[in-house]
């Protein structure tokens, strides 16, 4: 039915590219916006904090250990959308009340900060013990070690499991709508409400997300092929 | 001057090392041979603690660290400055060129400007023959070049004494000449050398002192000659059999 309308009526067949080209700007601008600059910042925060959380499980000191333990297992166990509830409309009562972009940013770097944790984890506990002593037979200190010498490699083994996670976080963000920011999905909601064409406004939602990702791994296997070079 | 004295090493249950005494003079060479699980890779590792002795003390130029007491992390980075290590694998940094390889030492820990560690990375690349392969990856090397990187990275700290675990025993055998080559010009230019190896043939043209470990202990030691034509232990002689 659906379908068979735009070859037999012209008119809503117009009708529908109409609406296609003028929801295609207010959605970009929500992607702009909203959620590319939510990706990014949510994705650096949220490395920033992977990095620490995983230097601190592979510590000696066994308060770090418990404090990135105890972390990692609450994020992990419950569902992102909840934690931004609880941020966003959860925090006012106890007087803390957060911007909606500031909220979702919080929520989505605890995400990240906790999945990529065990990523990076996984890839300073995979460079060879040698490369440690090595440096420490230069007489560096664990520090320097880890810097010059551990964490390089690291982020190179860390880069095809990281992109997945970064391509994970520009769709999650479309959580973000439910905590009032207006990012791209919002955009089609507020468009479809108006204008009952769901499954128009939707689908092309969808390929603005599926093109950003499409791009996104193209920047992958770029960096894959830098970071190859001396391998 | 190098002294070991009463250098013991547990792991767990497993008494390695079981009270060594050992003593290098300034510019003399002494290999190490004796059979696998003899503690003699353990022993060279101690000595730059890359394993934490159980108890002992060794001393290196007037510097020493006695574990039977706590040793602080800053005093074992300084300790480590005075010996350069070689290892069986080479353990080359792969994201670094051999040039960034032997320059990161100097630069990172000595704090060297970068054109004093260059000048001096470039003429150690030299000295080992690789001058033509500085900016060469380690994966775009030979073992036997690596291992050279390798010696070259531990000589830019300008440590007092060379300590060599296993050097050619991860080498094709066409590619073993090459780096104890290197190792024998280093021995003629008055370097302080302990090799662990299983080359005899360099252990006899090289060495001025031999020694013979096995379970843990210094089974025999004397000078190359008199070690491998007229071995004193019978521990010994039934290891020189073996391997002849």
């Amino acid at each position: 039915m659906y379908l068979s309308s735009i070859f037999t009526d012209p008119e809503r067949a117009e009708k529908l590219i109409e609406i296609a080209k003028t929801s295609l700007w207010p959605m970009l601008e929500g992607a702009i916006m909203n959620t590319i600059p939510l990706t990014l910042l949510s994705f650096v925060f949220g490395l920033i904090l992977a990095v620490l959380t995983a230097l601190a499980r592979i510590s000696h000191v066994k308060l770090f250990q418990g404090i990135a333990r105890v972390y990692v297992s609450i994020i992990r166990g419950t569902p992102l959308l909840v934690q931004l509830f609880i941020i966003f409309y959860g925090l006012p009562n106890l007087g803390i009340t957060l911007d909606p972009f500031i909220s979702a940013v919080i929520g989505f770097s605890l995400s990240v900060g906790a999945y990529a944790s065990e990523i990076i984890r996984a890839a300073i506990l995979s460079i060879p013990k040698g490369q440690w002593e090595a440096g420490y037979s230069i007489g560096m200190t664990y520090t320097q070690a880890l810097r010059r010498i551990i964490l390089p490699q690291a982020a190179r083994v860390s880069v095809p499991p990281l992109s997945n996670s970064f391509i994970s976080l520009v769709k999650d963000t479309s959580l973000a709508s439910l905590v009032l920011v207006t990012e791209m999905f919002r955009r089609a909601q507020v468009i479809a409400a108006r204008n009952y064409e769901f499954l128009l406004v939707y689908t092309e939602a969808a390929i603005i997300y599926w093109v950003l990702c499409f791009f996104l791994s193209i920047l992958q296997q770029y960096m894959e092929r830098r970071l190859d070079r001396y391998v | 001057m190098i002294s070991i004295k009463g250098l013991h090493k547990q792991f767990g249950q497993l008494e390695v090392l079981k009270g060594i005494d050992l003593q290098v003079e300034k510019g003399k060479v002494v290999v190490v041979i004796g059979p696998s699980g003899s503690g003699k890779t353990t022993m060279l590792r101690c000595l730059n603690v890359l394993e934490t002795p159980t108890s002992g003390v060794i001393s290196i130029e007037g510097q020493s660290l006695d574990f039977s007491k706590a040793v602080s992390k800053k005093n074992i980075a300084s300790f480590r400055r005075l010996t350069g290590m070689v290892f069986q694998n080479y353990n080359l940094f792969p994201h670094k060129t051999a040039l960034e390889n032997v320059m990161e030492g100097p630069i990172i820990v000595k704090g060297e400007s970068k054109e004093t560690a260059r000048k001096r990375a470039t003429s150690l690349l030299e000295k080992v023959g690789l001058g033509d392969k500085m900016d060469y990856y380690p994966a775009q090397l030979s073992g036997g070049q690596q291992q050279r990187v390798g010696i070259a990275r531990a000589l830019a700290m300008e440590p007092e004494v060379m300590l060599f675990d296993e050097p050619t025993s991860a080498l094709d055998p066409e590619l073993v000449g090459e780096v104890l080559k290197v190792m024998k010009d280093l021995a003629q230019e008055g370097m302080t050398m302990i090799v662990v190896t299983h080359e005899m043939r360099f252990a006899r043209d090289v060495a001025d002192e031999v020694i013979f470990m096995d379970g843990g202990v210094v089974v025999e030691r004397n000078k190359p000659e008199e070690i491998f034509t007229n071995p004193k232990e019978e521990r010994t002689r039934k290891f020189l059999n073996m391997i002849q």
